[in-house]
């Protein structure tokens, strides 16, 4: 079952490839307009940055799409960020854990991503810098099949579009 | 002694040849019998069955006889008589067997046949079906069709010997389409693939570059709507089977998933999602006109058509919950079926009409079951961590669904189980298999 480990290899340096090309071009435009010193954007508008210094991603109890107070605190430190960054627009991506059917999950899914969309706007975000799209349960991040590992999928993800 | 025309069969399948089969009655060399297998009952004792290697050169003759040996076996209704037992051996299709060479090794039915290559380059194949007991002979078909598909002349002779054996259509000679998928849990390629309902014959639809999902026939078995994330925008297509065409489905100003055909192929039913909310549509495919059938706050999906056309089925969080629903097909009269404890989902309308298998959630369990039309008469099939996505024979007897593993290193695999509940079993893919889809019988 499955297939052979050579080919495995070969699909993971193809999606390297891929994530290499999408920093490549989402750094680019925030390091042209930092040197023009144009309004609205800065050296942190980069995906690195969203990650590790503002925050990326929420979590969501089972089956749920409402946001907690850690949630509302991520996604505030987003709509800061995205005032700081005017050329940045986002793609929120969401996703839902493998406790479900398909066709929900990616209901729930969409469901999630647009919850966060409307907090952002709730904090003066721009509607049409967010774009939103649902995975359901077909791209989660931790591969067990326990509650350690559904917590982590049951999420919503921001992107650098 | 004469040979009625009975029907003829015009298909064409991707990768082989145009399929033309014709089937003539042979006249029968004794009386009619009346041998039936009485599938009322949940638990079928199967039918003892001898099936002898059809008579002719080359291999052909031993490779029909595999193929309806399995055939009949996987339907739990038959259970075929070891080979090595028997004592009468290389039967002509003409010649009447030694009834009491069988009835010894206690098989009830035989099949014998006759395969043999035409001066005109096409394959010849005969069968006759026997009643051991009554020494008499219940079935006899003549077929013609070009070499490459003896595979699928093996899946009709199997066809037409459940046919005059329980009753009810057959189901053999039919084709799942499923998602196929490879690589890791945190990254899947899933791919469109095609197989005969016997798991050989496996192609591939799609090259695996977009994520595609929930594949369904068309009621001609030419189509295949599916949802595929092209250039990232999960939608809902189109593929044509014999030309490999694609098409998305609408403009639709969000994604678009969970799509069906209704009966008459000329609708595309699905979930469009629109902030948040997911709601049923459909769209024309001539006229391009699309409806809306429901407008909630919540999440409507999973539709699915009643085999008449007249009413549609599908999943609603409208209360809070994964509910099931049914609707008028205007979208009027919505009432919800679904009481019992739990969460129900991806209902599926038999194509009798009398009853519709779902997902169902229980204390964090996935089990498949069936309902009638009203919700009443629940009956669970098969439980476990992950079952999912039922998928209806086209003679309503059987219900394929996926079973997903347990863990980071688990995929899905295809599974059949009758609509008893009895006679559960793993269908053979190459890889890892969800999301399956049964072809329509095409006759």
């Amino acid at each position: 079952m499955g297939q052979s480990t050579k080919s495995k290899i070969l699909i993971a340096m193809a999606v390297a490839g891929l994530t290499l090309a999408g920093c490549a071009s989402t750094t680019e435009p925030a390091s042209v307009s930092s040197s023009t010193g144009s309004a609205g954007a800065t050296a942190s508008a980069d995906a690195q940055y969203l990650v590790q210094n503002v925050g990326d991603r929420v979590f969501f109890q089972t089956d749920q799409s409402n946001l907690n107070g850690s949630a509302r605190a991520t996604l505030r430190n987003q709509a800061q960020w995205l005032s700081q960054n005017g050329s940045v627009n986002l793609i929120i991506e969401g996703h839902a854990d493998e406790r479900g059917t398909r066709d929900y999950n990616l209901a729930l899914g969409a469901r999630r991503a647009n919850a966060v969309r409307d907090f952002l706007i709730s904090e003066g975000v721009n509607g049409s810098r967010l774009q939103t799209i649902s995975y359901g349960k077909e791209r989660p991040v931790s591969l067990c099949s326990e509650e350690a590992c559904w917590s982590k999928n049951r999420r919503a993800v921001a992107t650098i579009r | 002694m004469t040979a009625y025309l009975t029907s003829i069969f015009g298909i064409a399948r991707r990768g082989r040849a145009a399929f033309l089969a014709m089937a003539v009655l042979l006249a029968p060399l004794s009386a009619q019998a009346a041998l039936k297998i009485d599938i009322t009952q949940g638990n079928v004792e199967p039918l003892p069955i001898a099936v002898l290697d059809f008579d002719g050169e080359g291999t052909v003759g031993q490779d029909l006889a595999t193929v309806i040996t399995a055939d009949l076996e996987r339907s739990g209704l038959f259970r075929p008589v070891d080979r090595a037992a028997f004592i009468e051996r290389n039967i002509g299709v003409n010649v009447r067997p030694r009834f009491t060479d069988w009835r010894v090794i206690n098989a009830l039915a035989l099949v014998t046949g006759r395969a043999v290559q035409h001066s005109d380059g096409r394959l010849l194949v005969e069968f006759r079906l026997w009643d051991v007991v009554a020494e008499e002979q219940m079935a006899g078909l003549q077929f013609f069709t070009t070499p490459e598909n003896w595979r699928r002349i093996g899946h009709l002779v199997a066809d037409a010997i459940y046919e005059r054996l329980t009753g009810e259509t057959g189901y053999f000679d039919t084709r799942i389409v499923y998602v196929s998928e490879s690589g890791p849990k945190n990254n899947r390629v899933k791919k469109l693939a095609i197989m005969d309902q016997d798991g050989f014959a496996q192609s591939e639809l799609t090259r695996g570059s977009a994520l595609a999902l929930t594949p369904r026939f068309s009621p001609t078995a030419q189509e295949i709507t599916y949802l595929s994330y092209y250039r990232n925008k999960p939608r809902v297509y189109l593929l044509n089977i014999e030309t490999g065409q694609q098409e998305v489905v609408g403009d639709f100003p969000g994604m678009t998933f969970a799509p069906r055909f209704s009966p008459d192929g000329q609708k595309i039913i699905m979930s469009l999602e629109r902030n948040g909310n997911s709601n049923i549509y459909t769209m024309d495919l001539r006229t391009r006109e699309t409806r809306r059938l429901t407008s909630s706050l919540a999440i409507d999906t999973a539709p699915c058509y009643a085999p008449d056309g007249s009413q549609v089925v599908f999943e609603s969080d409208r209360m809070g919950s994964q509910q099931l629903y049914v609707m008028e097909a205007d979208g009027t009269n919505v009432r919800r079926i679904s009481y019992g404890e739990g969460r129900y989902a991806t209902p599926v309308w038999s194509p009798r009409g009398d009853l519709i298998a779902f997902t169902k959630t229980l204390n964090g369990r996935f089990l498949i079951g069936v309902m009638k039309t009203d919700g009443s008469g629940e009956r669970i099939l098969t439980e476990g961590y992950h079952n999912e996505g039922p998928a209806w024979s086209p003679n309503g007897r059987v219900i394929a669904f996926f079973r997903e593993g347990r863990g980071a290193d688990q995929g899905p695999t295809l599974w059949t189980v009758d609509v008893t509940g009895y006679n559960e079993r793993p269908i053979s893919t190459p890889g890892w298999a969800s999301d399956p889809a049964w072809s329509p019988l095409i006759r």
